[in-house]
């Protein structure tokens, strides 16, 4: 976390030397993901089938969820227990774009009203449907919705000074009420089943190859964008105070900052980082439903974090690709076992790796290290012993 | 289990040594009046007939109707009574009470029993009235109620005299309501049908109400259905009543409910409430020390069940110490495995008790399925009370809420009279003071997580009595449970009380208003606005230390 002299946009990065090999890799995917799908034919050994590029993108969405997870947790620690909100609410507004984009091609084929509602005899189009056909619109609610709900939030909860484990539970209740409120079928988001059977965006069929890279692509430039934009905060003065806040909040305080005011720009800035990797899962998994609300989610996404290595940005988005990828793996050979396998994960890397898994490489590096020039020092100056 | 069998024994040899000689004496009354149905004067018949109906005695709606369908006769060669079925050319007789054979004769040895117009509308009000006089107080409440449903105006003094006769508490007020609804229907002056309709506003059930509100409906022509105009008030009086009583009883019943979800509340959340009030480590895997107590109660009746089931009943009672010691050794194993390590680190204690939780809930559905397991409710936990407006008080709440009484009062005193008990609050009110007075801290916190586990196991024995048993038990109450401590105040007995019964309560109140789920929500949201208020809760524990 150390500052270097300040020249150029984009000094912040010098220092960051695990955030530049972090940015090569998603450069190299964005060049690489779409020539091996789309120019190499299906035959070749090294083609990539859709469905892996869409995996991927689903990765690259928690890994952005992870992100936004550890600038309020790492850096700010604030521990969130109900971040899912913020993201299946920006899936939520991506999703009701895509339910409109279906039109009349639903099965009932009615022109105005989604499935859904058709089903439940609804006659009209409730009033916070309206505009979600227009996609600028449905962006704007992406952004708007969840920052807002993470702003009010925040506003009532820091203002009050409730913090720790309690800031956590209630988090917890609140993406529990939410999962609660979606799962009621008068909501008007489809109850149970969510939002599904989405036909095309933007004009372009969803389930094309051309449409899935190009969602693949936007959350590649959505995370290193985000990225830069969390290394970009927790290099600056802001950072301090951020990192002086979790540390010890009430010295920060007691300096003259106001923390209240630090913790809800970081914790409001979060949530549409969330609501942005929400908006770009949606399409690429082609469903969303009130189960993204569910705690147990949420407290997911703090594993993958805390696996990765908190307090790292890069550590977090490694961990949530590497849990991800061991959910599929293990939920497709060994379902039985995930559960262990996660619990384990949870167990264990809170017990031995508690600087997860980017923190604990360059100890580990540190300690053989010093474990050889001291052997060293030993051979060479012997009789002098160090305190 | 003798005791309770030798004095059902002893009150069923009672039953029979009162009950039979009067049964002797009405039958031998019976078979006389049945001979009277013989004689040649009409007045003697209806006398006979009456007679009948009064004794009670089973046959004889057989006689009555036998006699209405001309089925009775003298046998010329005794005068005897008899009940003769047409068979080929011959009759076959028999007794007409008992329907014991008593051969067969010819047409012309019999003498059909005579019948008019007015003995036929006293056979008929005999038989009306005959089901009322029933020994069987059941039968007597069954036939009570159909003439409530469609009175006749020849049952009303069939029901004063029943009325009069009758002695059994459970059975009058339906014969009552009964009279009331039949004088209503027929009753000769407006005063005396007023006076029925004050007699029925003492009832509750919603088929009075309707019989009431038939009253005061007007037709097309702005009429009312009831012409009479005192009856009127006095409907609209009684419906009134009726409708303040119901409310009264509503009220309860919901304030019931309410202390019942509280108390069940106050079961799962009082476990969590000790280990994150002494050791401030919150336990994920709270709900999961439930789960086990509820599969160690599976268990145990299911051993019950295949190797003694005589004592299914007391299965429940044996299963709260054993989920007690089971549950309470998975904490205690916990502590010391996992969370002694993570002291001072409340939020990674949350993440390895989540995940502890999700190995748990694992392997409890490797071992026992993912299905919802089957415990069942010992005799004297089923049933219910049923209240005036219709609410039911089931048994088995109700002893959920006399258990969790006692599990609070026993932790209060646990935690106020024993050795135990003082070294626990004194590490909660200053850790290190405590350490430093001799007390060792490691030990008193392994087993502040057993006791608090152990609680939550007898939480488990509680809820496999109202709710399915599987692996998901644990986490349906974990977010419920948090809510409460959080509510209340964390460390602290009384605030646990106070907050599950006002969450319990509250909940309950507002289902009746928006549904469970809203009302559900609408807590949730309430107790998030209500932590802005009050950070650590209702019944905060005072301290001076800046961060806690």
């Amino acid at each position: 976390m150390s500052m270097t002299q300040s020249n150029g946009p984009f000094s912040f990065l010098y220092a960051d030397k695990g955030g530049q090999i972090f940015l090569a890799i998603l450069f190299g995917a964005a060049v690489l993901v779409p020539i091996l799908n789309l120019v190499l034919p299906a035959s070749s050994v090294f083609h990539m089938p859709t469905w892996v590029v869409s995996l991927l993108g689903k990765y690259l969405c928690f890994a952005l969820l992870a992100l936004s997870v550890d600038l309020i947790w790492g850096f700010c620690g604030i521990l969130s227990l109900g971040h899912g909100a913020f993201f299946a609410l920006g899936g939520y507004a991506m999703g009701m774009y895509l339910m409109r984009q279906i039109g009349d091609r639903g099965v009932y084929g009615n022109a105005t009203l989604p499935d859904f509602m058709v089903f439940l005899n609804w006659k009209e189009l409730p009033w916070y449907w309206h505009g979600f056909d227009n996609f600028a619109f449905a962006m704007v609610m992406v952004l708007l919705v969840p920052g807002l709900l993470g702003f009010v939030f925040g506003w009532l909860t820091f203002r009050s000074r409730v913090t720790g484990v309690y800031l956590s539970i209630i988090s917890q209740a609140m993406t529990y009420a939410l999962l609660l409120a979606f799962f009621r079928n008068d909501m008007g988001f489809g109850g149970n089943n969510g939002l599904t059977d989405f036909k095309d965006i933007l004009g372009f069929d969803i389930q094309a190859n051309g449409t899935r890279v190009s969602l693949f692509l936007a959350s590649i430039v959505a995370l290193a964008s985000c990225y830069l934009i969390c290394r970009y905060i927790v290099s600056s003065k802001l950072g301090r105070v951020l990192i002086g806040i979790r540390d010890a909040e009430n010295r920060v305080r007691f300096l003259g900052y106001r923390v209240e005011h630090y913790k809800l720009f970081v914790f409001t800035l979060s949530s549409l980082m969330a609501g942005v990797a929400g908006a770009l899962y949606v399409p690429q998994v082609g469903i969303i439903n009130p189960s993204e609300f569910s705690p147990a989610n949420s407290i997911e996404i703090v594993i993958w974090v805390a696996i990765g290595g908190r307090g790292s940005l890069y550590g977090a988005a490694l961990g949530a690709i590497l849990v991800n990828y061991g959910k599929t793996y293990f939920t497709g050979a060994l379902p039985e076992a995930w559960l262990f396998v996660l619990g384990g994960l949870f167990v264990a890397v809170t017990l031995f790796l508690p600087k997860g898994i980017v923190g604990t490489v360059p100890s580990f590096k540190a300690m053989t290290r010093s474990r050889n020039s001291r052997s060293e020092t030993a051979k060479t100056a012997t009789g002098e012993t160090d305190g | 289990m003798f005791e309770k069998l030798s004095g059902l024994l002893a009150a069923f040899a009672c039953i029979c040594v009162l009950s039979t000689s009067p049964v002797v004496a009405q039958d031998s009354k019976a078979v006389d009046l049945v001979q009277d149905l013989g004689s040649r004067s009409y007045s003697k018949i209806i006398k006979a007939v009456n007679g009948l109906a009064a004794t009670g005695v089973n046959g004889v709606e057989g006689v009555l109707n036998a006699y209405l369908s001309r089925n009775l006769f003298v046998r010329k060669s005794d005068k005897r009574v008899v009940f003769a079925k047409k068979t080929d050319s011959q009759y076959r007789l028999f007794a007409p009470l008992t329907r014991q054979s008593l051969g067969t004769a010819k047409r012309s040895d019999l003498t059909k029993l005579r019948l008019n117009n007015r003995l036929r509308r006293t056979l008929r009000a005999a038989l009306g009235g005959l089901t009322l006089r029933s020994s069987d107080p059941a039968q007597r409440i069954k036939a009570a109620n159909v003439v409530f449903k469609a009175p006749k105006a020849s049952q009303v003094s069939i029901l004063k005299k029943v009325l009069a006769a009758e002695k059994d508490e459970n059975v009058r007020p339906v014969i009552e309501r009964s009279l009331a609804a039949a004088v209503l229907a027929h009753g000769a002056t407006s005063k005396a049908r007023a006076e029925a309709v004050i007699v029925l506003g003492t009832y509750s059930d919603p088929d009075v109400s309707a019989r009431l509100k038939s009253l005061l409906i007007k037709d097309s022509a702005g009429r009312f259905a009831e012409k009479e105009p005192l009856v009127r008030e006095a409907a609209q009086k009684a419906l009134d009543e009726i409708a303040e009583r119901v409310a009264i009883w509503d009220f309860i019943g919901k304030l019931f409910q309410g202390v019942s979800l509280g108390s069940v509340l106050l079961l799962a959340a009082i476990g969590l409430a000790i280990t994150f009030g002494v050791m401030g480590v919150i336990n994920m895997a709270h709900g999961e020390m439930v789960m086990i107590g509820a599969y160690t109660t599976f268990v145990i009746q299911e051993i019950i069940r295949t190797s003694a089931p005589a004592f299914f009943d007391v299965s429940v009672i044996i299963a709260i110490p054993m989920a007690f010691l089971v549950a309470g050794a998975f904490g205690v194993a916990i502590e010391r495995g996992i969370i002694r390590y993570l002291y001072g680190r409340p939020l990674e204690t949350l993440l390895a008790t989540w995940g502890l939780s999700l190995i748990l809930q694992q392997m409890v559905r490797t071992i026992f399925g993912p299905t919802n397991r089957e415990v069942g409710n010992p005799s004297w936990m089923t049933g219910a009370i049923e209240l005036d407006g219709g609410a039911l008080l089931t048994y088995n709440r109700i002893w959920i809420i006399v258990f969790s009484v006692v599990v609070l009062v026993l932790l209060a005193l646990v935690l106020k009279k024993t050795a135990f008990g003082l070294q626990m609050r004194a590490v909660t009110q200053n850790r290190r003071m405590a350490s430093a007075m001799g007390i060792r801290t490691g030990w008193v916190d392994a087993m502040t997580f057993g006791l608090g586990s152990g609680v939550a196991g007898v939480a488990g024995v509680a809820l496999s009595q109202i709710d399915n048993v599987s692996p998901n038990l644990g986490q349906a109450y974990i977010v419920d449970s948090f809510m409460v401590v959080v509510f209340g105040g964390v460390g602290n007995l009384l605030g646990t009380l106070f907050g599950a019964l006002t969450l319990g309560v509250a909940n309950k109140f507002l289902e009746a208003w928006s549904g469970a789920v809203l009302a559900k929500i609408f807590i949730l949201v309430a107790v998030i606005l209500f932590i802005q208020k009050r950070p650590s809760g209702i019944f905060a524990l005072k301290g001076r230390a800046v961060d806690s």
